[in-house]
């Protein structure tokens, strides 16, 4: 049977994705302060890996700053902007050389893309969107706790012998350290074996959504559904969103209906959310929009029909016609906030 | 031009059912449908045709029952379909589904490009379609929500791709794999003639042998992970219905969120 030398395999690696302006990704911090848990449990090194163009000292430091103790610097032009053939081979150098035993990596496009090459490649488990992470005490092997069948049900997956036990986790699953700039690390700079004919795609352009604030990423969501009318109807949950500083989304209606774009979407066939406040305004309550949003920390439900299944899981529920509702919290908000 | 559609066939149920023991899927009795990611791989894939001329493949891999998933894409105007099928295949993780498949798409021989589902609805891992890709040593772009150009003379294809905070236009040579998201296209229904002709076609089934995969890279024994514990997620505490007109619902509701330090 195909395997891993496991002994050879030490460590625990977070990968530190950067954004298109070239800052780390939340997510990347947040995986550090795992990581860092994860390390101090096996009594192993926790170490980042950052790739691009260039990896300044700026960028390393960020890592240790959030708990890293080496940072492998993988830099080489063709890095640039991310594609997945010269990431991934990159990637799989520095694994074959420096050997993690766990590999954590955001779960976002970019991470998934370069997740799921990676594990292909060097033949090693991978598990998708950890909700939980731990080191079994007996085998010290790392635990991965997952939803399926969109959070129906959780399954604890593990990687026997293979090497690195890989995963990704969503964004806002785990919790960063708080930043403690006095930290210092090794840096380690790689310069991977990868050229020209690796380039077999090429990042043209990116354009930014018009939204500030991304839906995956944001603290507070303002989702809309069938109740909400029309595109009209989404003025005023934009309206609602920005006095609170926070996204709109929408569900599975509403996006058919055409009143908003699929990016919005939240739900199983659209974006998984995990946000502090998510208030569902005229949204039933599919099980596949809960899938989407069921794991916010506070849900407030605002529908018309009382026997809305959104009810059933919403920390806070009013049942009234969203736009009696809306307008009125909206100017309470503005007033709290003016307040404050 | 030569399409593969490659689809999966999942339960459609909200009452999902596991083996506790095994930590696998119960399948039977539960009624099964294309994902819904891989209806828009085959729209889109039918669309590629119709601009194109050629064919789309449907390629499969699962129980003997997928055979009603790749009907289905055939019933849509998907003009062959394959079901990967083998006892030995089970147990599969995505490492070893993605290379079961790659072994299949490399016996169905010449393609222009590979279309899937960005991922599946019932295990929601996203991985299969970067490691068939990687398996193949073939371009892969994931979250594809556009097509922008495909040049057949020149081979160059150009994508947009919907990442976190906007779309990345992409470019690439064919032959390639894209995973596609729901806002790339509606997908069609069947048609009547469609489905007649689904009926009649005669599926290509393999086995493990027929697509020369290596017996230990295969099923649960050619997959690193393994499913541990299967378990039902703690329920969400009971919520708490805030009474009265707009006014006072909305007064009572911004000091309970005040509380909770979200506001």
């Amino acid at each position: 049977m195909p395997s891993k030398d496991i002994d050879k395999f030490h460590g625990v690696w977070v990968y530190m994705e950067r954004a298109h302006t070239g800052e780390l990704v939340t997510v990347g911090k947040e995986l550090l302060g795992k990581g860092r848990d994860l390390a101090d449990t096996l009594g192993v090194e926790l170490a980042s890996v950052a790739m691009g163009a260039d990896v300044s000292d700026e960028v390393a430091h960020e890592c240790f700053a959030f708990g890293a103790d080496k940072v492998y610097a993988v830099e080489h032009p063709l890095l640039a902007g991310y594609t997945t053939r010269p990431y991934t081979k990159a990637f799989v150098e520095v694994i074959e050389e420096y050997k993690p035993e766990v590999l954590l990596m955001g779960a976002t496009a970019m991470g998934r893309d370069l997740a799921g090459s990676v594990a292909t490649v060097y033949y090693t488990g991978l598990t998708a969107d950890c909700t939980e992470l731990v080191i079994d005490d007996e085998t010290k092997m790392l635990h991965q706790i997952r939803p399926a069948f969109g959070g129906n049900i959780m399954a604890k997956i593990y990687t026997e012998h293979f090497r690195p036990q890989m995963a990704t986790v969503r964004p806002k699953v785990m919790v960063p350290l708080d930043r403690d700039d006095s930290r210092k690390g090794e840096v380690v700079r790689v310069k991977p074996d990868i050229g020209e004919a690796d380039l077999i795609a090429k990042l043209v352009e990116f354009v930014p959504s018009e939204e500030s604030v991304n839906i995956a990423e944001a603290d507070i969501i303002c989702a809309g559904g069938r109740g909400v009318g029309g595109p009209e109807g989404f003025a005023l949950m934009h309206e609602l969103a920005d006095a609170l500083g926070g996204a709109v989304g929408a569900s599975r209606a509403a996006i058919d209906a055409g009143w908003i774009e699929y990016a919005h979407q939240v739900g199983q066939t659209g974006r998984t959310v995990r946000p502090v406040l998510y208030i569902a305004c005229g949204i039933s309550g599919a099980i596949q929009h809960l899938a989407g949003m069921g794991t916010s920390e506070v849900i407030v439900a605002i529908n018309k029909d009382p026997e809305a299944p959104i009810f059933k899981i919403a920390t806070y529920g009013i049942v009234g016609d969203l736009f009696d509702v809306v307008p009125k919290l909206i100017d309470a908000i503005k007033n709290k906030r003016g307040d404050a | 031009m030569r399409v593969i559609a490659c689809i999966k066939q999942v339960p459609d149920t909200q009452e999902i059912k596991m083996d506790p023991e095994r930590g696998t899927l119960i399948r039977k009795g539960v009624p099964a449908i294309i994902n819904p990611f891989d209806l828009h791989a085959i729209e889109e894939g039918l669309r590629l045709v119709e601009e194109f001329d050629g064919e789309v493949v449907v390629l499969s891999m699962g129980p003997p029952m997928a055979e009603d998933a790749v009907r289905e894409a055939i019933s849509m105007g998907c003009h062959d379909g394959v079901l990967l099928t083998d006892r030995k295949f089970a147990g599969a993780d995505t490492w070893a589904t993605s290379y079961t498949i790659a072994k299949g798409v490399e016996k169905i021989g010449e393609f222009d490009i590979i279309i899937a589902g960005k991922q599946a609805t019932d295990g929601d891992t996203g991985q299969v379609g970067p490691g068939i890709a990687a398996h193949l040593g073939i371009p892969v772009i994931t979250y594809v929500v556009k097509i922008d150009e495909i040049d057949l003379a020149t081979r160059k294809v150009k994508v947009r791709r919907l990442v976190e905070a906007g779309e990345e236009v992409v470019e690439t040579t064919l032959p390639c794999l894209i995973t596609v998201v729901k806002g790339i296209n509606i997908p069609r229904f069947p048609s009547l003639i469609g489905k007649r002709k689904a009926k009649k076609a005669e599926i290509t089934t393999w086995g493990y042998e027929d697509v020369g995969c290596e017996p230990e890279k295969i099923g649960l024994g050619g997959s690193p992970t393994r499913v541990a514990k299967i378990f039902t997620p703690e329920p969400r505490g009971e919520g708490e219905m805030i009474p009265g007109d707009p006014d006072a619902a909305v007064a009572v509701l911004i000091e309970k969120l005040a509380e909770d330090g979200v506001v």
